[in-house]
């Protein structure tokens, strides 16, 4: 790994990235209704202008020589307390700066699809607020340079998640699904907190430049732990098992906020956090193999539940689950996987980025209705978003040559290459995976776009008919040029291994597989084509073919059920935490005053003979100063004799 | 005994006196305002405006004082002293290190804002708003001199002598069951520095029997007494202990402040649980420590348990409450466990923080106090939760203020409260592992409690008995919101002058808090190097 350098010219001006952002969101919240009528505009602004300023720094960048890649920027000092020296500043990396283009180039785009999405609602300046300051926060996340600016950044998405998934407060649903998804965030981010604890404990500093640089020194528990608790972190944010559950629940925000934060950015910071910690991943081989087991339980977990709901952005949540499952499974391979996880994280941002878009765009058209079963035959009332979606929906199945033909597979593959038990059970669950991906996709596609139009006979929540028709201009582009980049991107970063190779003076050079693994490369993609062909083909045999009901079936086979049950996740949490809680906080409230207050008024009453006379006399008692000096005297007097005969 | 005669003899090289003038007058000014608001007993705008200025002169003096603070100069500065009662070595004297210089900081930066808030509180039958602001005055001058005492008995009576004025604060001016909770207050404060007496005589008795000659100078007492043998310094160590467990309540001393905290006129429930009850840490850090480190250094598990259960015990019966003042008494509970915490795992880091979390939580939690006081204002003075819904439209900018205390309740990074606690818990982890483990499952009820509480006043539909009642009754329009709409007013002007500089000192200290630590930072030292068998990183 190259050294890491003081950052100088272009460089030192990368503060200005996240400046952007904070200045919009900061002018938006206090500046209040004066800035409705340009707010959103100056949201757009900030965030292409941040855009910009992220390709000129990137391309600054691949200028340099690859040993000069690697760049500090100290801003202040922020937390300072001794050996604790808390740096606010910044990494300039190739791993950083691909994030900030991702960030800044997709929150760029459905900015300006809010701006048509969002146009009825009267508080749009503010939804434009928070869309800023999640862009900010998650700026910070990549760019800060050690743990703990990360974690500023990590708890300021998940404030901004909150501010969004809550937009809608008037529904208790979304109030609560908010709610939910901080708490769960929280407890990821309590494992995080304690492993920048260990880091101190143990290295006395939390900057990755000299963790990076001291990790080897660490002993092998530490390291475990460490790693451990980096997975917890990474899990809450990412919706990863077994804090998934937030995730699907928290498509109750407006579906712009799906598309860029709970698909295309903030829920892949596990992924990068991982990344990020390479040097220490590197040193632990039980820490990969766990993040490997928590991926692939995930990948598994999303694709099955996907494949139960009605509901179309419910069924993009936990194809997002399922597809980080995959990210996360790709980094915990090691050097084998790093750079395979951030390529398939920048292709899933363009297509689950526009699958979302899409997925707005039919909801727009169709009075916010979520429910596919209402749907059908969308694809001539508007063909673009049809198009664009129908791109993304290819890309996402690894149609061939397509973005996730190369991202995914390649993750499959590296899963397969390892060889022995472990390439069968991971490679094999990646491949089923990707054979349910195909069938609940083609489901959802069907269901949409084609077979006949059921809401001609349907009204809408308000009583009126549906009148599908397509989006504006100003949310159609971004759809888009989303779609180019689902088509586009995998090849374009794949071929040549020309991500791998710009990103490893971050992630160390990306290993190909030496033996001949599972099954050989030519087999893992044959092997994922048919499966994924299957999928398509059963989907089209059991729904396309026969007529969708409107109300969905009851009551149906136990695996089905358990699907659309999210496997029980949510009846766990519920048995195991929330009602013993509830319990806990009922019985304690009652025991602090009964209990503890109920003993000391007891013996106030004992001593006293009655509280009533109690009171009384100490009401009198301390009403007079002088009185009161004077029994503390007569106190102190007799306090004064006593120590002295005893000593 | 020639070590302690060195240790005696070096004493005085740690205290300096410049600046002394601004201390004496720190404590002075507000006695004086007192006086003469009382003067304009029967013009009570008069009486404000004078006090408003004379908390605002304090203000000005406190920040003066920075800049005679010498970072990293003498341990003690400020100090003047005069004897008092010659024959057994009680002296009037005060003077600040940095953890005191903050606290008094803390306090004048307050009072103004508590007193603005205080403007046009409704007080009971009878009562003058001259009485009030003068007694707010006096307190101020009273905790002033409680922080800055360098005499243990000196602090004993102004320890004890503080709470007279905040007894008639809450038990004339407060709400139904004010009696009963000033009462409460009162004798378990007053009990709690009995105790603490009997210990100083103790110790002075003990450094009479080892040096011939009796003093209760602070920092003579601390040469000699911590020295002392275990057991001496364990019975000592005690009295002090239940007087500061009792103030910053630790569970399950806790009960006097749920009542104290719902009785008192909101703007002194900031005062109360902002300032007056960090007498309590500050007390552990600047007696317990200091005088008996070996004592501290043993009875650490006790204090640590106490500490870690106070986080949970308190944040889980916060989560229950509908109340708003006293959910903000529990949440007090719970973060002052983080702060014992800090302070008894005896590291630097973790003290800073601990001091650092006296500041924070007096911003956070004060804010909160004050923005729960402006919501009854609007709701017929109910604070209760269940009467309220739907403020972040009705109100959105006092619904927005509200938020912004929550997080930084929560200890959201970028709010000053993050910075404490992060200290605190890193602080812990070095040599207190599973107790910081334990401590970290408050970061997530932080989280339940806070969101909980906002998303039934914030969030949800428009509802409530008390905002509706202003309105008319539920009848009065066919649409309630619309109704409520129009009687309930968002933030006033003043009320946004007077939240104003909190909101700024929120987020200031989240970015940068290195003011305040370099501050806090060697005093620390000092206290931690004390207790500490080896120096901590």
């Amino acid at each position: 790994m190259g050294n890491v350098i003081a950052a100088s010219g272009v460089a030192s001006t990368a503060w200005l990235l996240l400046a952007l952002p904070a200045f919009g969101a900061l002018v938006l919240l206090i500046g209040g209704r004066r800035t409705d009528g340009w707010g959103h505009l100056l949201g757009v602004a900030t965030i292409v202008l941040a855009f910009v300023w992220g390709l000129v720094e990137f391309l600054h960048a691949t200028g340099l020589p690859a040993a000069q890649r690697v760049q500090n920027l100290h801003l202040f000092t922020w937390i300072p307390v001794n050996a604790l020296q808390v740096d606010f500043g910044l990494r300039l990396d190739p791993l950083s700066l691909t994030f900030v283009l991702l960030i800044t180039g997709v929150g760029g785009l459905i900015h300006i699809y809010s701006i048509g999405y969002m146009s009825h609602d009267r508080d749009r300046r503010r939804f434009f607020a928070y869309l800023n300051l999640f862009i900010a926060s998650m700026l910070l996340l990549v760019l800060g340079n050690g743990y703990v600016t990360l974690y500023l950044g990590w708890e300021g998405v998940g404030l901004a998640s909150y501010l969004l998934i809550g937009w809608y407060s008037d529904r208790p649903s979304a109030a609560t699904a908010a709610k939910k998804a901080f708490l769960m965030n929280r407890v990821g981010d309590v494992g995080l907190a304690l492993a920048i604890f260990i880091l101190f404990a143990k290295l006395h500093t939390t900057q990755y430049t000299q963790v990076f640089a001291q990790a080897h020194t660490l002993s092998g528990g530490t390291l475990t732990a460490v790693a451990l608790l980096l997975l917890l972190g990474a899990c809450g944010k990412s919706g990863q098992f077994p804090l998934q559950s937030w995730l699907p629940d928290a498509m109750e925000g407006p579906t712009p906020v799906s598309a860029l934060i709970h698909a295309a950015t903030m829920v892949t910071a596990g992924v990068y956090l991982v990344a990020r910690s390479n040097p220490i991943y590197d040193l632990t081989s039980s820490g990969r193999l766990l993040v490997v087991i928590i991926g692939a339980i995930t990948l598994l977990l999303g694709a099955i539940i996907g494949c139960a709901y009605d509901d179309i952005k419910k069924v993009l949540a936990y194809s997002t689950v399922s597809q980080i499952g995959y990210m996360m499974l790709a980094v915990g391979l090691g050097p084998f996987g790093y750079a395979l996880g951030i390529v398939h994280l920048l292709s899933h941002g363009f297509f689950k980025a526009g699958l979302f878009l899409g997925a707005g765009s039919v909801m727009h058209a169709m009075d916010d209705e979520t429910d596919m079963r209402r749907f059908g035959a969308l694809f001539r009332r508007m063909p673009i978003t049809a198009v664009t979606f129908g791109l993304g929906y290819l890309a996402l199945i690894g149609f061939p040559f397509l973005s996730g033909f190369y991202s995914k597979d390649a993750i499959i593959d590296a899963a397969f290459a390892q060889g022995g038990w472990r390439g069968w059970v991971f490679g094999l669950a990646a491949a089923i995976a990707a054979g349910l991906t195909a069938f609940y996709m083609t489901r959802l596609v069907i269901m949409t776009f084609f077979g006949p139009a059921r809401w001609k006979d349907l009204k809408t929540a308000d009583g009126g008919d549906y009148h599908p028709h397509e989006a504006p201009a100003v949310m159609t582009i971004p759809m888009i040029i989303l779609a180019i980049g689902s088509v586009g991107a995998g090849a374009y970063l794949t071929l040549g291994h020309r991500l791998a190779d710009w990103l490893t003076p971050s992630l160390g050079p990306l290993q190909e597989r030496t033996t001949g693994g599972s099954l050989s490369p030519g087999a893992v993609t044959a092997l994922t084509l048919v499966l994924a062909a299957a999928g398509v083909v059963v989907a089209i045999l059991a729904i396309g073919r026969r007529q969708v009901p409107v109300r969905r079936p009851e009551p149906v086979a136990w695996p089905i059920r358990a699907a659309r049950n999210d496997l029980y996740g949510n009846t766990l949490n519920e048995t195991l935490l929330a009602r013993p809680g509830q319990w806990l906080t009922g019985a304690l409230v009652f025991s602090d005053r009964r209990g503890v207050d109920g003993l000391v008024n007891g013996i106030a009453k004992a001593f006293g003979g009655s509280s009533g006379r109690l009171r009384k006399l100490q009401t009198g008692f301390v009403r007079s100063y002088a009185l009161s000096m004077l029994g503390g005297s007569i106190l102190l007097i007799a306090a004064l004799l006593l120590v002295r005969f005893s000593g | 005994m020639t070590v302690l005669h060195t240790a005696v003899a070096t004493t005085p090289a740690t205290t300096s006196g410049n600046g002394f003038p601004v201390l004496l007058a720190l404590l002075l000014v507000p006695l004086v305002g007192a006086v003469l608001v009382t003067l304009f007993r029967n013009d009570a705008r008069t009486a404000k405006l004078v006090a408003l200025g004379i908390s605002v002169v304090e203000f000005a003096l406190a920040v003066i004082s920075i800049f005679s603070y010498h970072t990293g100069g003498a341990r003690i500065q400020f100090s003047g002293s005069a004897d008092w009662v010659r024959s057994f070595g009680v002296h009037i004297s005060f003077g600040m290190d940095g953890i005191a210089l903050v606290m008094v900081l803390m306090i004048s930066f307050l009072v103004p804002v508590v007193l603005g808030a205080s403007w046009d509180e409704k007080l009971p039958e009878g009562r003058s708003a001259a009485g009030f602001f003068a007694l707010i005055l006096t307190l101020e001058a009273l905790m002033i001199g409680v922080f800055s005492a360098t005499d243990v008995f000196l602090f004993y009576v102004l320890f004890e002598l503080m709470l007279i004025p905040m007894y008639f604060l809450i038990g004339s001016y407060g709400g139904v069951n004010r009696r009963y909770a000033a009462v409460k207050f009162f004798l378990y404060s007053f009990l709690g520095g009995l105790l603490m007496l009997a210990s100083a005589i103790g110790t002075w008795s003990y450094v009479q029997s080892v040096t011939g000659s009796g003093t209760f100078d602070w920092a003579t007492l601390t040469a000699v007494v911590s020295h002392a043998p275990l057991h001496t310094q364990i019975w000592l160590f005690m009295g002090f202990f239940f007087a500061f467990a009792i103030k910053a309540p630790l569970v399950p001393f806790h009960t006097w402040l749920p009542d104290a905290t719902a009785e008192a006129p909101t703007g002194v429930g900031v005062l109360l649980v902002g300032v007056l009850d960090k007498v309590g840490i500050f007390g552990f850090l600047r007696y317990n420590l200091e005088l008996y480190p070996d004592a501290s250094r043993t009875l650490a598990p006790l204090l640590l348990v106490l500490a870690v259960a106070g986080i949970l015990y308190g944040s889980i019966v916060a989560a229950g409450q509908s109340d708003m003042k006293r959910f903000i008494a529990y949440v007090s509970l719970a973060h002052f466990g983080f702060m014992a915490l800090g302070v008894f795992a005896f590291t630097q880091q973790g003290t800073v923080g601990a001091v650092t979390y006296m500041v924070n939580h007096s911003l956070a939690t004060g804010m909160l106090l004050l923005v729960v006081g402006m919501i009854a204002v609007r709701g017929r003075g109910s604070v209760r939760a269940e009467d309220y819904g739907g403020l972040m439209k009705l109100t959105p900018i006092l619904a927005g203020v509200f938020f912004l205390a929550g997080l930084s309740t929560l200890s959201l990074p970028g709010t000053n409260s993050f910075v404490s606690e992060f200290l605190v818990l890193l602080g812990s982890y070095q040599t207190q592992p599973v107790y910081t483990i334990l401590a970290t499952i408050g970061m997530i009820l932080a989280a339940l409690y806070v969101l909980w509480l906002y998303q039934r006043v914030a969030h949800g539909p428009i509802r409530g008995n008390a905002l509706v009642s202003v309105a008319g009754g539920p009848g009065a329009a066919t649409d309630p919101s619309l109704g409520a709409r129009k009687m309930i007013r968002d933030l006033s002007g003043f009320e946004r002058m007077v939240l104003a500089p909190v909101v700024v000192l929120i987020l200031l200290l989240g970015f940068y808090p290195k003011p305040l630590l370099d501050i806090v930072n060697p005093s620390v030292t000092a206290t931690v190097q004390q207790v500490s068998v080896q120096e901590g990183n």
